[in-house]
C-alpha cells in the first residue's frame, strides 16, 4: 500500500513518454493521457488493485508490455532455484566453518575464516557477482549465479552463526557434558546445536529476505532472468505497476519466511520442554 | 586501541589525505579527455591507464574516493540523526510511541535493504544533473539506514531512563529538552559513534551496488559505484586487469572501516 501511495507522488507519474511522439494525432494523445491518469486517485487505485488481485490479474508492465502475472510466473522459479541453491551453499559453508572455529578454538582457523568472511563482506554484492563470472568461465549460468549469491550471504551468516554457537559453547551444560566425557559429535549435535535451534531458525527466516536482496544485483550483472533482474529493470525503467507487485511479493516473502521460522522454533521449543 | 585498529585508522587517514589533496590538483581533472590514448595501458603519464573515453583512471579514482569518503559519512550522520529521533522518542516516551516506532523499525529491517533503495531510487528522477544524482543517492542512503541504529539507541535510552542520574534530574524539575541534551545525549556518545562508524562502510557498499546497477551517481561525476560499473564488461576486464584497481581500493577502505568497528575477536 505504501509503495502504491509513494509511487503516486513520484515526479513524472501518470505521464506517458509516447505523448512526445509527433506522429500521434490529438485524439491518440488524449487517450494516452486518459489511460495514464486512470490510477491517479489513490482510493480508486486500491479498490481496483484489490479487485484485480482477487481475480489473479496483477496488471500490465509498462516497460515490458506484458502481464505482470506472466512475468512473475516465468521468473519466480529462476530466482527460487538460484537463491535457494545459494542459500543452501551459504548455510552449509557458514555452519560448517562456524562449528570448526567454535569447536577447535584454533586461533589460525578463526583468523582464516574471519579473514575470508571479512574479505567477502568488503565487496558489494554486484562486484562479487562480476568476480564470480570472471573466475568461473566454464561453470553453468545457474551455478555461477547461485555461487555468487552464496558468497554474498556467507560472511553475514558465518558471523551470526559463529556468535550464536560461541555463546552456546560457554553455557554450563556444555561444560558439564565435557566433564562427563560426551563425545565431540554428540556434544555439538545435542548440547550446542540443539539449544541454539531457536536463534538459528530465526536467522534462517531472515536469510530468505537476505537472499532476495543479494539476488537483485547478482542477477542484474549476471544477466539471469529472475525476480532480482526484474526488480532492477522495473527500477531502471520506472515501471510502477511492476514495482508495486514486486513490493507485495517481497513483503509476502519476508512475512512468510519469518512466520515459518517462528512456527518451527515454537515446535522445537515445545518438543524440548 | 589494538594494533590492527591503529593501522586501519592510519590507512584511512592516508586515503583521505591523498584523495582530498591530489584530487584538487589541476593535473588530476576527472573529466579531461586524452583522445590520443583511449583505453590505454598503465604508463608514467597515466599510472592506472585511461578509460574508453580517454579519461585518466587514476584521476577518476581519486575524485571518486573524495566523493564517496566525504558523502558516506555525511549520509551516516543523517541516518544517525534520524535514528536518534526515532529511537529517542521510542525509548524515552515508551507506550504507543515505542510500539509504533518499533513496528516500523521491524518492517524496515525485515525487507531487503537494496530492494527498498531500488524502489526509492526509482521514485526519484533518474535523469538529473550529476550533482543532483549525487545528493539524491547519498540522501536516500541516509534516510533509509536508520532502522538498525534506532533499535540500539532505543535500548540504550530505556536503560538510561531507569538510571539514578536521570531520576535525579527529573526530580530537580529540569525540562525534558534539558534532560535529553544534558543527561541523555552525553551518555549515548559511545553508542552513537559506534553506530555512525558501522553505517559508513554499509553506505559505501550500498552506493557501490547502486552504482554498478546504474542507479547511483550520474556521469561524468565519478564515485566508487560508477567506477565499478566498468567491470560489467567482463571480457575487457580479463584483458585489462588493472581495471580492478578501483575494486581493490574500495575493498581495502571498506575493510579498514570494518576493522575500526570490529570487537577484536576476529579479523
Amino acid at each position: 500500500m505504501l509503495a502504491g501511495a509513494l509511487i503516486r507522488c513520484a515526479p513524472g507519474f501518470g505521464i506517458d513518454e509516447r505523448e512526445l511522439d509527433t506522429r500521434l494525432n490529438a485524439g491518440s494523445v488524449s487517450r494516452l493521457r486518459q489511460a495514464a491518469g486512470q490510477g491517479r486517485d489513490l482510493r480508486s487505485f486500491y479498490i481496483g488493485y484489490a479487485a484485480r488481485l482477487v481475480r489473479g490479474d496483477l496488471g500490465s508492465s509498462q516497460a515490458l508490455r506484458q502481464p505482470v502475472a506472466k512475468l512473475l510466473r516465468e521468473r519466480i522459479p529462476v530466482t527460487l532455484a538460484t537463491a535457494g541453491a545459494g542459500l543452501l551453499a551459504a548455510w552449509s559453508g557458514a555452519l560448517g566453518l562456524a562449528i570448526v572455529t567454535v569447536w577447535y578454538r584454533s586461533r589460525w582457523a578463526d583468523m582464516a575464516c574471519g579473514a575470508l568472511s571479512s574479505a567477502l563482506l568488503c565487496l558489494p554484492a554486484a562486484a562479487i557477482g562480476l568476480l564470480t563470472v570472471l573466475v568461473s568461465t566454464r561453470a553453468g549460468h545457474t551455478a555461477i549465479v547461485a555461487a555468487a549469491i552464496g558468497l554474498v550471504l556467507f560472511p553475514r551468516l558465518f558471523r551470526l552463526i559463529r556468535g550464536i554457537l560461541a555463546q552456546a559453547m560457554t553455557s554450563p551444560h556444555v561444560s558439564s557434558a565435557v566433564t562427563r566425557g560426551v563425545s565431540g559429535v554428540r556434544l555439538v549435535a545435542w548440547h550446542v546445536l540443539a539449544p541454539s535451534a531457536g536463534p538459528l531458525l530465526a536467522l534462517a527466516g531472515v536469510s530468505a529476505t537476505l537472499a532476495f536482496g543479494a539476488a537483485i544485483p547478482v542477477e542484474a550483472v549476471c544477466d539471469s532472468p529472475g525476480l532480482g533482474q526484474l526488480a532492477w529493470q522495473a527500477a531502471m525503467q520506472r515501471d510502477f505497476p511492476l514495482l508495486v507487485n514486486l513490493s507485495l511479493i517481497v513483503c509476502l516473502l519476508a512475512a512468510g519466511s519469518n512466520a515459518l521460522a517462528e512456527v518451527a522454533a515454537g515446535r522445537i521449543g515445545v518438543e524440548r520442554r | 586501541m589494538t594494533r590492527a585498529r591503529r593501522a586501519a585508522a592510519i590507512a584511512l587517514g592516508a586515503v583521505y589525505l591523498v584523495s582530498l589533496g591530489a584530487s584538487s590538483l589541476p593535473h588530476f581533472d576527472y573529466a579531461r579527455q586524452f583522445r590520443d590514448c583511449v583505453t590505454a595501458a598503465p604508463s608514467l603519464g597515466h599510472p592506472l591507464g585511461t578509460d574508453e573515453l580517454g579519461r585518466d583512471s587514476l584521476a577518476r579514482l581519486l575524485h571518486a574516493s573524495r566523493v564517496s569518503l566525504l558523502l558516506a559519512p555525511a549520509a551516516a550522520l543523517l541516518a544517525t540523526a534520524i535514528a536518534v529521533a526515532v529511537g529517542g522518542v521510542a525509548g524515552y516516551r515508551g507506550g504507543a510511541w515505542d510500539a509504533l516506532a518499533m513496528k516500523t523499525t521491524d518492517v524496515v529491517l525485515s525487507l531487503p535493504w537494496l530492494f527498498l533503495l531500488l524502489i526509492a531510487r526509482a521514485w526519484l528522477p533518474l535523469t538529473a544533473p550529476p550533482w543532483q544524482t549525487l545528493v539524491i543517492t547519498f540522501a536516500l542512503l541516509g534516510c533509509s539506514g536508520w532502522a538498525a541504529p534506532a533499535r540500539v539507541i532505543r535500548g540504550a535510552i530505556r536503560e538510561l531512563r531507569a538510571s539514578d542520574a536521570l531520576l535525579s534530574a527529573k526530580a530537580c524539575g529540569y525540562s525534558p529538552w534539558r534532560v535529553a541534551v544534558v543527561h541523555v545525549l552525553p551518555g549515548l556518545r559511545a553508542i552513537l559513534l559506534a553506530q555512525f562508524l558501522i553505517l559508513i562502510p554499509a553506505f559505501i557498499l550500498a552506493e557501490g551496488n547502486l552504482g554498478v546497477l546504474g542507479l547511483g551517481v550520474g556521469e561524468p561525476l565519478p564515485s566508487w559505484g560508477s567506477l565499478l560499473r566498468d567491470l560489467v564488461n567482463v571480457p575487457e576486464v580479463m584483458e585489462r586487469p588493472w581495471m580492478l584497481a578501483p575494486l581493490a581500493v574500495f575493498a581495502a577502505v571498506t575493510g579498514c572501516f570494518y576493522l575500526l568497528t570490529s570487537s577484536g575477536e576476529s579479523i
